[in-house]
């Protein structure tokens, strides 16, 4: 009898603790479930109370509309003159993606210069940070004159914005590559081009891809502030005249689609990293 | 038989502004073919050096060297080296296997030689089937180093060249590996020189250990290892392996106080 008893007990020793084990996965895995809604509602609610305190505030301080709307007003803009905002958008948005990769086209292709050619990095990369350091505000006006009132100067803007961040970091890139890698590559007698797409380009990527996602929401800033002068269309053009007008439900509805549309092209650019950088960078930054 | 590596008079200087070092005065040796050298010596000595210089990664300031009967050049160009690099050196973007397949990819090779082992297999040998489609931040040290050191074996090099592999490992690990080593080294039947300032491993693992001085780096002794080919880790406590153990030490200690 106890002999028995003592088999039944081994048998069922394995079977115990990979029942404790599938009990652990599935709290583990509900655990996770909760983490991830709770992560998704606590901003909602974050939100949601900002809103109500913007609303409370308009109505206890009795706010005229000219110098702050009610949410509520603003939602009724939105809707109101959506397609006002919409035809507004458009634009802006042509400005900034055109510009977007114009230029960060133009970046990675001069890092990718730089990098071959040391002496031409030494030659015009003081130049090129000479030019970063002119503020938007300024580069604008200067841009205006040269290309006139069209879309040129405002994708110019935005890939004069973008330029830079991605320049830096795209040269940080292909240049921080271990160099024990480099020395492999030699032993294997690799070619210097095979160096580049093999080693430099995919180590630059996650930099390349840090400096995008800032370019995505600078890029839609550089379109609305070159719309500020002197144009007639546009997320920039509609926030001046909204603001002239004393039109403050119109100005924060404009704001609000601007943002929105920056939000979009930032997560645009989320997806495509996840898609293409699917490992974890050996110097994480 | 031509000598495996044959190294006449090697001296390297690295020329700087501020001070110009001697790594290398005068170094000679010789690695009979399928034999295991170990490269021992203080950290600063010149190991890392004379291991690239035999693989073509520096020419040396003066002395000749010559690599399976050629400059090592054309050695290298027909891909009659295999590196291993300290900290592994895979690029974290590819796989194990994706790792160990770049010796394809590059430098003209688009193919295996006919009988050598495929990449699969190597990761076998290693010890790795099984974790072909993990990335290296998903493997430990012990397992990106053999991830290096099957990409090393692709293509059936003919020297094996390796950098203080098992430097950043736990003992444990490290001992384990040592065995595997000596085992694929049986199996492959390659050349083996290996860098390493233990000097437990130097002696366990090669059947010759070749003991440098430092400041200038120079040989301190060349000493034979007459421990039977078939060993495990248990000889590390026959009175033999002390013994030699003891010596390897003494050659050392020598050169550390010229
Ligand atoms: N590229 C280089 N430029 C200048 N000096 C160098 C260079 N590489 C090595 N040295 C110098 O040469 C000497 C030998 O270096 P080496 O890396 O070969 O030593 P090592 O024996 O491998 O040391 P460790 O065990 O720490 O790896 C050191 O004094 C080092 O400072
Ligand atoms: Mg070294």
């Amino acid at each position: 009898m106890t002999d028995l008893a003592t088999h039944a007990d081994i048998a069922a020793a394995p079977r115990a603790s990979a029942d404790r084990l599938r009990a652990e996965e599935e709290a583990f895995l509900a655990s996770q479930r909760r983490d991830r809604l709770r992560r998704r509602i606590l901003p909602a609610i974050g939100v949601a109370s900002f809103i109500l305190l913007w609303a409370a505030l308009v109505t206890v301080f009795k706010v005229p509309p000219y110098v702050a709307p009610s949410p509520q007003a603003v939602v009724a803009t939105l809707v109101a003159r959506f397609d006002v905002l919409m035809a507004n958008l458009l634009p802006t948005a042509i400005e900034a993606i055109s510009g977007f990769l114009l230029g960060n086209l133009a970046a990675i292709v001069i890092a990718t210069v730089f990098v071959h050619r040391k002496s031409l990095e030494q030659a015009f990369f003081p130049v090129v940070v000479l030019i970063n350091t002119i503020p938007v505000v300024a580069k604008a006006p200067i841009l205006v004159l040269l290309m006139g009132n069209g879309m040129e100067p405002k994708i110019a803007i935005a890939a004069l914005i973008c330029f830079f961040p991605t320049l830096v970091n795209m040269v940080r890139g292909l240049e921080s590559v271990n160099p024990q890698a480099l020395e492999l590559m030699r032993v294997l007698s690799a070619s210097n081009s095979e160096i580049f797409f093999k080693l430099r380009l995919m180590n630059a990527l996650p930099y390349l891809f840090s400096a995008l996602k800032i370019a995505a929401s600078t890029a839609v800033i550089g379109a609305i502030v070159a719309e500020w002068i002197g144009s007639t269309t546009g997320i920039g053009a509609l926030i001046i005249q909204s603001t002239y007008n004393f039109d403050s439900a119109m100005l924060y509805a404009t704001v609000i689609v601007g943002s929105t549309f920056s939000v979009l092209f930032f997560l645009a650019i989320t997806g495509l990293e996840r898609l293409f950088v699917r490992w974890r960078p050996a110097n994480a930054h | 038989m031509t000598a495996a590596v044959d190294c006449r008079g090697v001296s390297v200087r690295f020329l700087s502004e501020r001070r110009s070092v001697t790594a290398l005065e005068d170094v000679s040796f010789e690695v009979a073919p399928g034999g295991f050298m170990s490269l021992l010596g203080p950290s600063g000595c010149g190991k890392s050096t004379l291991l690239r210089v035999v693989a073509d990664l520096i020419t040396p300031s003066e002395g000749s060297v010559s690599v399976l009967g050629t400059t090592p050049q054309e050695a290298r160009r027909a891909r009659a080296l295999g590196f291993v690099f300290q900290d592994a050196a895979l690029l974290p973007w590819r796989t194990a296997l994706q790792n160990v397949e770049l010796p394809l990819e590059v430098g003209g090779r688009r193919s295996l030689p006919q009988g050598a082992a495929s990449p699969r297999e190597l990761l076998k040998l290693v010890g790795l089937s099984g974790w072909e489609n993990s990335y290296p931040h998903e493997l430990s040290g012990g397992m990106r180093q053999r991830v290096a050191i099957a990409r090393a074996l692709l293509g059936g090099p003919r020297l094996l060249l390796m950098d203080e592999p098992f430097g950043a490992l736990d003992e444990i690990t490290r001992d384990r590996l040592n065995e595997e080593l000596r085992r694929i080294w049986m199996e492959t039947g390659a050349t083996i020189l290996f860098v390493t300032h233990s000097v437990y491993e130097a002696v366990y693992l090669a059947d010759r250990v070749l003991a440098l001085a430092a400041h200038p780096g120079r040989v301190a002794a060349m000493e034979t290892i007459g421990l039977p080919r078939d060993r495990d880790l248990s000889i590390r406590d026959t009175p033999e392996f002390v013994a030699i153990a003891a010596r390897m030490r003494a050659h050392l200690g020598h050169g550390a106080i010229h």
